[in-house]
């Protein structure tokens, strides 16, 4: 059989082509013979490029010990954090260092897909750093990596509008009410991360925690998990709630107040920097204030957020990654990320900084609510727990508060159990 | 056909089969049983270390869950508004393109092109059009609406673009099924005085149902399983959640594998219903022929 023969012959050939292609392909993953190891960095697309300055400075300081190579991950948190579990889970040796929004620590902690800091670097981390970004980044009481930008939401208001800023909710929610037509408050009512912001603030703000502080149980004290709830019924029900409450995140908020008719908003820092580019007759009149409470003797507590620098367990280079991890949460590079990027520091001495206080002139009040800040549930089933906390509280026009307390330690029970859809 | 075969035969022919057995069995048969097996854990992939085996408890959970249910509803409607309306507007074209005497191939082609485009770029582009920013469809009703913000008409944009995109399939299968119909037929009929709705209603529509059934069959397995458009156009806000984007979040986001994989064999068992009721449609349709013969 002559065709038979003539056929396995390309067989063959082809056979040996995709080993060839295979061994390629094997050659490209290992370290190239030359020049300084490459530290491969997943973290959000930043886009003023104060990130990438920031790794060539440090490449640059070590001398050629390591060259930082940015692995922009997509916009949004749950895509990022979708596309690094994927590849953790199936232990991709080529992540070095992680820029980890606060609220993965305990899940990539648990799963020991990042590596602990040890005890006396850990120390040198905590000098300096303001408590609760160090809290971010603890789990177990072990540090699991350096804290590198925060973040934390203000009251922004109109002052031409608005003599004194409201101290709580309730005040709020009544002198917007009393200014009619323009008293318009954003905030994110949608059902997705920044609902959960919402409501894990206003409850701490109360006096309440969502889980028990070993992370393993639900707390939701009755009575201030009930005032936490009546506050965004309130909101939802007046008139001096946006519209698109429900569908509003923070983005769309900015853009409503930027617009000019509303006179309230909570909401991060980069809305400040947006509207002195965007709308500077609104950003004439912007005033700042802390987050409203919801008992009048009590300040509020607002979730924290922000990036931490952790150290991929399946790294090829562990002790380079620290190195550079160091270097980057270092004061340059916080300086860096705070003056281009808009991304407020970690270190609280760099709030007397003229340049930082330049970038925020709102640095104390900014601090102050910092060092109060309560963080989001620290359980290895955040992403479950958020989900559930949104499937409970969506709409926010449509919580009762008094039956809705139980519904939400049902649903978070059953998340921490692993059960149930979400 | 009855004639037995000689043994040594039928043994070659088993043996000649066993590679594309052994093939699908690779592809098809260990992952759906492998599926099954994991739904049967208490399993996350964070954790593999504490599986635990828990029966039909994932089940259980899942189908006492309103989210489940809720979701299932959405997959339904969407199914049946998608596929009555590609039925209608797919049979129309049909016809149109049956009767067309000039520019035959070039209409049979273009018509072909929405079904070309990739989902998630015809979903973005259907984003895009009703977006009250961006889009040209406001202007055009002269409204501010928010489409995708709202239930009913989030639904109704997903629904349109899932007609659009894949109407060209349904059009091109009946289309088929249309040339099928012998053309003496339908002359004779005109003989006789028959009018044209009558042509269609008495000749062409009963001479075309094995071939609507398959395209029906086809065309509701695909819409059941509608993952891209809902995941591009809300994420499943707005409770347009469907079945497989309940079974994406609980596998991928939430890493639930026991629970996320008795998702999916819920999925795919909702899938063979459908398939059975109809393959029972269409046998019974198939033999009635036959006697009528």
């Amino acid at each position: 059989m002559p065709g038979f023969g003539r056929c396995r012959g390309g067989g063959g050939r082809w056979l040996a082509a995709a080993l060839a292609g295979l061994a390629l392909l094997g050659c490209g993953g290992e370290d190239r013979a030359s020049g300084p190891p490459v530290l491969a960095w997943y973290v959000f697309d930043e886009p003023s490029g104060a990130f990438a300055e920031a790794a060539r400075r440090c490449a640059a300081a070590s001398h050629g010990a390591y060259r930082i190579a940015l692995r922009p991950l997509p916009a949004d948190a749950d895509q990022q954090r979708e596309q690094l579990v994927r590849r953790l889970a199936a232990g991709d040796r080529a992540i070095d260092l992680i820029g980890m929004d606060v609220i993965w620590t305990a899940e990539f902690a648990a799963a020991r897909w990042i590596l602990p800091w040890p005890e006396e670097t850990a120390q040198r981390v905590r000098a300096g750093r303001i408590a609760a970004t160090v809290a971010s980044a603890t789990y177990e009481g072990r540090l699991w990596a350096i804290p590198f930008t925060t973040n934390t939401q203000l009251l922004w208001y109109r002052t031409d509008r608005v003599a004194a800023p409201p101290p709580t909710w309730d005040a709020m929610i009544q002198t917007a009410e009393a200014l009619g037509s323009d008293g318009t408050i954003q905030a994110q009512g949608e059902r997705y991360e920044g609902l959960t912001v919402f409501f894990v603030s206003l409850l701490a703000s109360a006096g309440g925690a969502v889980l028990s502080e070993d992370g393993r149980s639900v707390s939701l004290a009755t009575g201030p998990t009930r005032e936490a709830l009546r506050v965004m019924r309130r909101l939802a029900d007046s008139p001096a709630s946006a519209p698109g409450l429900a569908s509003a995140r923070e983005d769309q908020c900015r853009l409503a107040f930027e617009a000019g008719g509303s006179s309230f908003m909570v909401n991060y820092t980069y809305v400040w920097p947006s509207a002195r580019a965007n709308a500077p007759a609104v950003a004439e009149a912007m005033g700042w204030a802390r987050w409203p409470g919801v008992a009048p003797d009590r300040p509020s507590r607002v979730a924290i957020g922000g990036i931490n620098l952790g150290v991929a367990a399946f790294s090829r280079h562990p002790d380079l990654a620290r190195q550079a991890a160091a270097c980057l949460a270092a004061p340059p590079g916080q300086r860096l990320a705070a003056g281009r990027g808009g991304l407020p520091p970690t270190l609280a001495a760099l709030y007397d900084d003229p340049a930082v206080r330049a970038t925020f002139p709102f640095a104390d009040l900014l601090r102050a609510t910092l060092r109060d800040a309560v963080q989001r549930p620290q359980t290895p089933l955040y992403n479950d727990v958020s989900l559930a906390i949104g499937r409970v509280l969506h709409p926010p026009s449509a919580i009762d508060p008094a039956r809705d307390v139980e519904r939400l330690r049902e649903a978070l029970g059953r998340a921490l159990r692993s059960e149930g859809l979400l | 056909m009855t004639t037995r075969r000689d043994p040594a035969e039928e043994r070659l022919g088993w043996l000649l089969c066993t590679p594309a057995v052994l093939a699908m069995l690779l592809v098809t048969a260990y992952p759906i049983a492998y599926a099954v097996w994991l739904s049967l854990f208490r399993y996350d992939l964070r954790f593999p270390d504490e599986r635990v085996f828990v029966g039909l408890a994932n089940y259980a959970s899942v189908l006492t869950s309103e989210v489940w249910w809720g979701a299932l509803f959405n997959t339904l409607t969407i199914t049946l508004a998608s596929v009555a309306l590609e039925l209608v507007l797919g049979l129309a074209l049909a016809l149109v393109m049956h009767r067309v005497l000039f520019l035959r191939r070039t209409l049979r082609a273009s018509v072909l092109v929405p079904y070309a485009i990739i989902t998630v770029v015809a979903a973005l582009a259907w984003k895009f059009a009703f977006d009250p920013v961006t889009g040209f469809v406001n202007p055009w009703f002269g409204t501010e609406r928010a489409w995708l913000t709202e239930r009913w008409s989030a639904f109704l944009v997903i629904i349109l673009t899932e007609v659009w995109k894949t109407t060209p399939f349904m059009a091109l299968l009946l289309l088929a099924g249309l040339t099928l119909v012998p053309r003496e037929l339908l002359e004779a009929a005109r003989v006789d005085g028959a009018s044209a709705w009558q042509r269609f209603r008495r000749i062409q529509l009963p001479l075309l149902r094995p071939t609507l059934l398959v395209a029906l069959l086809f065309r509701t397995l695909d819409a059941f399983r509608i993952f891209d458009t809902v995941f591009v156009q809300t994420r499943g806000a707005q409770g347009t959640e469907t079945v497989s984007l309940i079974g994406y979040q609980t596998l991928v986001t939430r890493l639930n594998l026991g629970l996320g994989s008795a998702v999916s064999v819920l999925i795919f068992l909702g899938v063979l219903a459908i398939a059975a009721v109809f393959v029972k449609g269409l046998g019974a349709s198939l033999s009635r022929e036959g006697e009528a013969r």
